[in-house]
This record gives structure tokens, sequence and C-alpha cells, in this order.
């Protein structure tokens, strides 16, 4: 019988954390081994590709069989023999390994048109993006399009920033064409630096072509022959898989002088950037780009008029970039129809945080939280409670989970104390404190100030230093007001967007969970028992078998009792660790 | 198509060149704005966030030194809100600042101090951790203090975009972040002291200004005596001593100087510093052995006796004189200096070409 088998592995940075190259190594050699192979008679691949989004299940491996697609989840190279010969040669797919409801239930909902390439084609080979009809959409731009036409077609299709401002692209576009100048730039935004943030990352690797492709038509309509694409130089797998496509690029004749047979030029290269927070802010990124410090300025003029080298600049995110090609190829109308009346189009997110699947999402804009988070998300882990989810990185806000049913769009997230920011979403349940979380954003807020304005270098210090306080125990009472009455201060005065965000994840809490804060200062209780300070160790007595196995580990010889007797732990001299918990077998340690 | 704006700034109407700010604006209206990080000669940079101020119809309110004029801007410098705002900056800024007025430098002339007296904060609200640094640089002429700076970046910029030379920078991010050299080394420029000019408060001083006194000054302006530029110095007088020198931002100069200008002061008050002229007595060959043999500085002067300044010129007119006689004119020559002024070397070059009379007369700028 003759049989056309693919193989796909994941190996975005997911995917290879998890041994997807080890896991593709070991499908080349099943394969390779004579036997196999001539039994299977017809082509049989192996391809590699990027993130397939279900990054908690990974690796994930689809084999398709004649088109009839299997997936495999959690695939480790020891299992690669068998879905060889008992799927691929027998024709039976091994039933226990293959993906269960929850894998169908994490992309019913979603609707993937940025990603519809990410996990499918090999992000490191231009033919495969060519196959699914890559370049056709900068081919037309190019050679059958004017500027304006291509402007025209982004504007109707309602396509907004998906770096998180929200800015119209079209009308971005429009502005920089608008100005005469010797040069112009096109520079694409890859600074993603959020905690739990991998949607940019995910796409450069993925599906490092369609953001190329996106450029080249951004270039051709603001009339700009120069590109850069920054990005972290930690991201080495992204600039990696970015060089080469520029490279293949490059080959076929798609970037350099002359694109497409026409007579137009342009070049793109890639920026490794040294790597901050604060860089995804569009004049600090300019800055950087230019080889100064990172560092926001006043927006005295916009980007599009004087932006990099004070020459017209066009900067956009990478996944607005990643959009153009499909608004092109199928037209604004459709783009139009899958978002909201203001904005249209599907919003990457990744989904993460106490959440039952976590990975990479892409839903219409307008889709509800509780369809991300209990549809596709799975709800919480363990059936517990869930609290809020935090949207939009360390700037974003907090959502409570009573305002589920809220459409998320650009609009209704800044509503509710949030932003759509670059969008991550961090879920929290019962077990999530709100001070904790808090504190552990304005953390790296404050870590990551640049220090050129007073609010924001140390007026995030002081609203650490007042959560640690509210943590610790140690606030009093005027803390919460002072804390409250800051924040807004600090978003009044603040410089830049980074300052002017900072206090989102402090306005938030405050607005919904305002209790929890003030029973960590009035009854000193964390009641997700997660503040150390405020936590009590004890031992259930009725649970206890005096197996001695706390009294043992405790570092601080905080615990006593005699052998098969209750123990007990001296609240004073306990450090809450929490090693006692760890080590007891019976349930016997409690902490609130 | 017009070239000047007109707007409205509390209430008054004013008319300004196009890309003004609207801080240029109001102070031409003479309405003070306070600021901390703006200096008139330098790229406005909108980090204090002191001089905010409120346009109606926008949302938040914009600083005043980034932002340009607009026809017909209706603008408030002064609101409650505004001077609130104002005065929870300068209590983080003075939270993270040590409060010890009382021996710095800068009391009295310091900008930060100013504004906490007329925002009447004496405890700020916040408390928490300060910045400490605690190694001081060698050098003899700027002290940097760096738990006193509010990073204003006035000292970078002015560095940078005044001298040219960009010592020092910005360093490390958030509270951490610092102005220093390069890999936090000493200082080690030029030490023009630009930086110390324009620095708003105790964190860059003059290392010889120490402990000399900061109030009852005297100032005496002069014009600097190193250079043919002409710099207009202020000598600051305390006691009869000059303590310290600065210039004015009128002057021609702009206010700008050099490292001699600004800290080659030290001169005047020498008491080895010559005043008259010397007429040498011990002849050069035996002086050098005397001194070889273990004279002390002070018997060594003894070589040389006190005359007027008419004596002086007698001998050395009489020298060149009896010199030109016995080898000629050629013999001669003149070596000028920059330090003086255009006419006082034309005068020099004239009286070797025409009273010598020989063209041997150079000087480093040339003639």
């Amino acid at each position: 019988m003759s049989k056309e088998v693919l193989i796909t592995v994941c190996t975005g940075t997911g995917g290879i954390a998890s041994g997807g190259e080890d896991v593709l190594a070991a499908f080349r050699e099943a394969l390779s081994s004579a036997g196999i192979t001539a039994s299977c008679r017809e082509r049989c691949r192996v391809q590699r590709v990027g993130c397939k989004g279900f990054c908690s299940q990974d690796v994930l491996v689809d084999v398709a069989v004649n088109g009839a697609i299997t997936t495999y989840r959690k695939v480790r190279p020891d299992m690669v023999a068998r879905i060889v010969s008992e799927h691929i040669v027998a024709g039976m797919p091994v039933a226990e390994w293959v993906v269960d409801g929850s894998y169908h239930a994490f992309h019913e909902k979603q609707k993937k048109v940025v990603l519809s390439h990410c996990g499918v084609i090999d992000p490191e080979e231009i033919q495969s993006y060519r196959a699914v009809g890559g370049y056709g959409a900068a081919e037309r731009a190019v050679l059958s399009m004017t500027p304006e036409e291509i402007i025209a077609v982004i504007k109707r299709s309602r396509l907004r920033g998906r770096g998180g401002g929200g800015f119209p692209t079209g009308l971005k576009w429009e502005l920089c064409a608008r100005h005469t100048a010797d040069t112009k730039y096109v520079v694409c935004n890859g600074n993603e630096s959020d905690p739990g943030a991998f949607m940019d990352t995910s796409l450069m690797e993925g599906d490092p072509h369609s953001v190329i492709e996106g450029m080249i038509i951004c270039a051709k309509a603001v009339g700009s022959h120069r590109g850069y694409i920054y990005t972290k130089a930690e991201y080495a797998l992204a600039v990696k898989r970015l060089n080469r496509a520029i490279e293949h690029c490059y080959a076929a004749g798609f970037l350099g002088k002359g694109i497409f047979g026409s007579d137009f030029d342009f070049d793109v290269e890639v920026f490794p950037a040294p790597g901050a927070f604060v860089c995804g802010e569009a004049t600090a990124l300019l800055r950087s780009l230019e080889g100064k410090r990172g560092m926001p300025s006043a927006k005295i003029w916009r980007t599009a008029e004087k932006g990099l080298w004070n020459k017209p600049t066009v900067l956009n995110n990478v996944e607005t970039f990643a959009n153009i090609p499909k608004i092109i190829e199928k037209g604004s109308q459709w783009f139009s129809r899958l978002g909201t009346e203001r904005s249209g189009g599907t919003k990457v997110f990744s989904l993460s945080g106490k959440v039952r699947n976590t990975g990479l999402i892409e839903v219409p804009i307008g889709t509800t939280l509780r369809e991300i988070i209990f549809d596709i998300g799975g709800g919480i882990e363990g059936g517990k409670a869930c609290k809020g989810v935090h949207i939009g990185g360390p700037t974003g806000g907090c959502i409570p989970a009573a305002r589920f049913d809220m459409e998320v769009d650009y609009e209704s997230l800044a509503q509710a104390g949030s932003m759509m920011g670059s969008g991550g979403m961090v879920v929290l349940d019962e077990t999530s404190c709100i001070v904790d979380t808090t504190r552990f954003f304005v953390g790296v807020i404050q870590g990551e100030s640049c220090g050129k304005c007073a609010p924001c270098r140390i007026g995030t210090k002081r609203m650490l230093e007042i959560l640690e306080r509210i943590a610790g125990g140690r606030a009093k009472e005027g803390d919460l007001e002072l804390l409250e009455e800051l924040a807004h201060s600090i978003r009044e005065t603040s410089l830049c967007g980074l300052g002017m965000t900072a206090p989102n994840p402090v306005l938030s809490t405050l607005r919904y969970f305002r209790d929890e804060y003030e029973e960590h200062i009035r009854r000193k209780r964390c009641r997700a028992a997660v503040c150390k300070a405020l936590l009590t160790y004890s031992v259930v007595e009725s649970a206890c078998t005096g197996c001695g196995a706390c009294k043992r580990v405790c570092p601080a010889d905080a615990i006593r009792g005699t052998r098969k007797k209750p123990h007990r732990i001296d609240a004073n001299l306990c450090v809450r660790c929490g090693t006692c918990l760890d080590a007891c077998k019976f349930n016997a340690i409690m902490k609130v | 198509m017009s070239t000047t704006v007109t707007l409205r700034i509390d209430g008054r109407n004013v008319t300004v060149e196009k890309f003004s700010t609207i801080l240029d604006a109001a102070r031409t209206l003479e309405i003070p704005i306070p600021t901390l990080c703006h200096h008139p000669d330098l790229v406005p940079y909108g980090g204090c966030r002191l001089c905010l101020v409120e346009i109606k119809g926008a949302p938040r309110p914009v600083a005043s030194c980034t932002t340009f004029v607009k026809d017909g801007l209706e603008v408030t410098t002064s609101s409650p809100r505004l001077e609130r705002l104002r005065k929870t900056t300068l209590e983080l800024i003075l939270s993270d600042h040590p409060r010890d007025c009382m021996t710095c430098e800068r009391a009295g002339d310091c900008k930060l101090q100013e504004l906490a007296y007329f925002y009447g904060i004496r405890d700020p609200r916040f408390e928490g951790e300060r910045r400490i640094y605690r190694t001081k640089d060698k050098n003899p002429c700027i002290a940097r203090d760096m738990e006193k700076c509010i990073l204003c970046g006035l000292c970078v910029r002015v560095c940078d975009e005044i001298q040219g030379v960009a010592a020092i920078d910005f360093a490390y991010r958030g509270f951490r972040t610092m102005v220093t050299p390069p890999f936090e080394r000493e200082l080690d420029c030029e030490f023009c002291g630009q930086c110390v000019a324009v620095c708003p408060t105790g964190a860059l001083t003059g290392a010889m200004w120490a402990q000399k006194g900061r109030q009852d000054m005297r100032d005496v302006e002069t014009i600097c005596p190193y250079c043919g530029c002409g710099c207009t110095l202020t000598l600051h007088i305390r006691r009869n001593e000059v303590i310290r020198v600065s210039s004015r931002r009128e002057t021609l100069n702009e206010g700008w100087l050099c490292a001699k200008g600004r800290f080659g002061y030290e001169f005047i008050h020498r008491t080895d510093r010559l005043k008259k002229p010397l007429v040498r007595i011990v002849p050069k060959s035996e002086a050098a052995a005397l001194v070889k043999s273990g004279w002390s500085h002070e018997r060594a002067a003894s070589f040389f006796r006190e005359v007027s300044w008419d004596d002086a010129l007698d001998l050395v007119a009489a020298r060149l004189g009896e010199i030109k006689e016995r080898h000629g004119s050629d013999a001669i020559g003149g070596i000028s200096s920059a330090r003086c002024t255009n006419e006082e070397n034309y005068l020099f070059q004239k009286f070797i070409r025409g009273a010598i009379g020989t063209n041997n007369v150079d000087h480093c700028a040339r003639y």
C-alpha cells in the first residue's frame, strides 16, 4: 500500500526545551533505517515546525498519514520507535499517547490567522513558506499595487498596533508615506520582554517569513528601502531563524535590489539588541537602535515624521507585520469581520499561570475572557476557584473573575484598568495572593525603569516598598491610601508609557481586591497562604503520627515532640520555609 | 506661513516664535514654572516632571519644557492638582536625598533646597531605601557626591552637547540608575567643570570650594588671564580671598569655562607667587652647583634680587642693545603667548621687527 507520511515536530523554544530536537533526530533515524522506509515505500518526511501553541503538552508531534492527522503529546525520543512501528508501519495509532479532548477544546475556539502557518511549516526553509502561498502578497503589493492602494486596504481592515498601543496601522503608514525624505525606515519591534509572554518570539521562530513579508509590503506602501528587526539577543533561536530567512530572501530576490523583478529596493537587517524592557517603548527602541542608551524621550515629533536618525519611520510590532500578508491576500473585509467594530482581526495571547492548558493562543478580538480561560484554557487546575487574570504584562492590570464576560479589546481592557499590552495573560486562582502578585509585577517594573524621570524611578521603588511592608506584615494604617495616591501621581506625571502604566497592577488590584490588602494590613492575614511573614505553620494533632520526619528536616529546630506522639511547631523559632510541609507524609502540617 | 504662534497662558495672551516650548513662552511672561532638569542651552529633556502644566482638553498634564506651543492653546501653569503632583514628585526626590543641607556645599545655591522650601517639605511622606555611594574621587577639581544626584541629566548633556567630551553617562536601571564615568572608574576628563556649573544640587561641586564659605561673598567680575579668549570670570570673594570662580550666562563665553579658568585660581593667594620683577645676582652656573649641594628652596631665593619694573626693563633694554650691537639683530628672537590679547601680540611683533630688527618672532598660534 502506498502512503504519504508527514511527521512534524515542534521545535519552538518550548519544544526544544522539552527535547524537540532529540525527538526530531529520533524520527529521522528511525525512518532512515532501511526496513521502515521500504515498508512505507512512498514519501515519508520529517519536518521541524515552530510552536504549535499548546506548550504544556510539548513535545507535540503531528503524524499525518495520507492527510489524516494524529497528534501525539509529550513525546520523548524513547517513544519514537513504537510510534513508527505501530502507527506508520502497521497503521495503528498508539492510542495511549494521542492527545485527549483538552487538546481539541484548546483549539476549537481559536481562530488562527497570524499563527496559521506557525506549527505547520518549516521555519528554516523558504520553500515551505512558499508552498502555503508565502510572498504572494508581497509580490502583488510590489508589482501591481500603488502605495495608496496598500494603505487603503490596511486602513479598511481596521488593523491596530498589536504591541499594545492599538494605534491604527493604516493611519500610521499614511502619516509616514505623506512625508517626503531621502531616507525612510521600517522598523519591527520584537523586543518582547514581559515575563510570561512569548507571542512574538514564537512568531519569529515559527514563521519568520511572514514578518519579513509584512515589512516588504509596508516598505512599498511608505516608500522605504531599509528595514530593521529589533529583537533581543537572548532570543537566539529567533535571531538565527530570522537571519536564515533573510538570507533565503536575498537568494530568491525578495530582498535587495529590484525585488520581485521590479525596480523597488528593500534591505532588511536583524538588530540583536542588548535587551531592556523599556526598549519596547518606541523612542527608547529607536535610540537603542541608533547605538545610544535605550531611554525614552518626550514625543515632540511623531515617529512617522522624525523617527530613526530623525527620518520618517514606521515602527510596528512583530504580530502587526505578520498580519499584513494575510490582509493583502484575503482582503480587508475578511479581516475586519473577524474582530469588533473598532478593531479588526485576531489577537495572539500567551496563556499562563494557574490555568489547565497553558500555551500560545489566537482568538478573534472581542472573544470573552470566559471563553479564553475556561473553554480554551480548560479552567483552573484541580477545580480551584479562579480569582482573576492579569493581562498586559507587568504594566497591565488584573481583571477579576466576576468580569470574565467582558469582551477583550483595546477599549474594554483599558476601561477595566488593564491594557492589551503585548498580550500576556497570567491566570490567578485562590492560591495566588493579590498583594504578592502585584509586588512581583511592580518589582519587575522598578528594575526595568530607565531612571530618567523621578516618578517612575523613585515612585515605583516606594510603591514596591509599601507592597513589601504589606506582604511582610509591617504595614500601618494609611499605607494603602499613600500607595493609592502615589500610584495616581505616577500615572499622571511620568514621562513615557512605562511610567504611565506602571501603577496599573496596583490600581487595578486596589479596585477589585481592596479587601485582600486590608486583610493583610489589619488582620495580618494572607488568605492565599503565600505571604511568608503572615503564615503560621502548625501540626494537626489528630493526623500526626509522631514519625519525626518534620523534626529532622526543620532547619531552625523549631519542631519539638517525642516519638509516636503529636509534635508541635514553635512559632517563634519557625522561619516558615515550608520544608516540614513537604516532608510530612500524613498531611499533618497546616499552613494558615 | 506665519512664523509666530499665539497662545494663552494663565489667561494672558502671548505671541512667540513657532517651535518655542510652552516653558519658553511662559518665561517671556515671567510666569515662574519650577524646573530641575532644564537648561536653555541644552536639548529639552523632560526628566524632572516638575514643569508640568495643564492644557485645556488634554487628559493629563504635559511637561512644558518638551511641548511645542500651538495656536490657541490654553495653558494653566498652576492649579491645586499641578501643585499636588509637583509636591509629590519633590517628596519622592527628597526621599532619596541626604538631608544634610547644614553642611552641604550647595546650601543657599541649591535648586532642590529652594523648591523644598517653597513647597514646605520638611519630612517627605515616603520613606525607604536611599542610595549609598561612599567612594570619593581623588582629583583636585571636581567633587562628586552621587548620593545627592537627582539624575536630572544636566551634567551628562552639557558634557556631550556643549563640551563634546561625553565623559559621563547613565548606567544601570531602575532605582540603581546612576551617572558615572565608564565602568565606574574615577572621573578622568578635561575637568572643565561645566557639569559642576549646571548641577542643581550638591552632587557636583568644586573640590577646592569645600568649607571655604557659602554666604557673605563679594562678587568681582574680571577677565580670565589664561588665554586670549577673554572669558569673563566672576570671582567669589570672602574674607578677602577668592574662594570660587564662576561665569554668568550673559557673558561672551556664555557662562562656559575651562579647567584653568574655573579651577586654576589658587595661585592668587600663593605666598611664593611672583608679584615683582627679580634680577639674578648669582650667576646661573654657580646657582646650579649650590642647589646640587643641597641649598633649600628658601635659600635659593637669595639668588635673585627684587627690583622695580623700571629697573628691570632698563636692564633688559640695555642687554638687548648690547647683544644687538655685538651679534647683530638676528641673534635675538621673540616668542609671545596666546594668553596675551591680539593687541599685545601685535605690539610684541612690532617691537621685535621694528625695534630689534629681526623676523625671529613666533607664538603658539603663529604670526
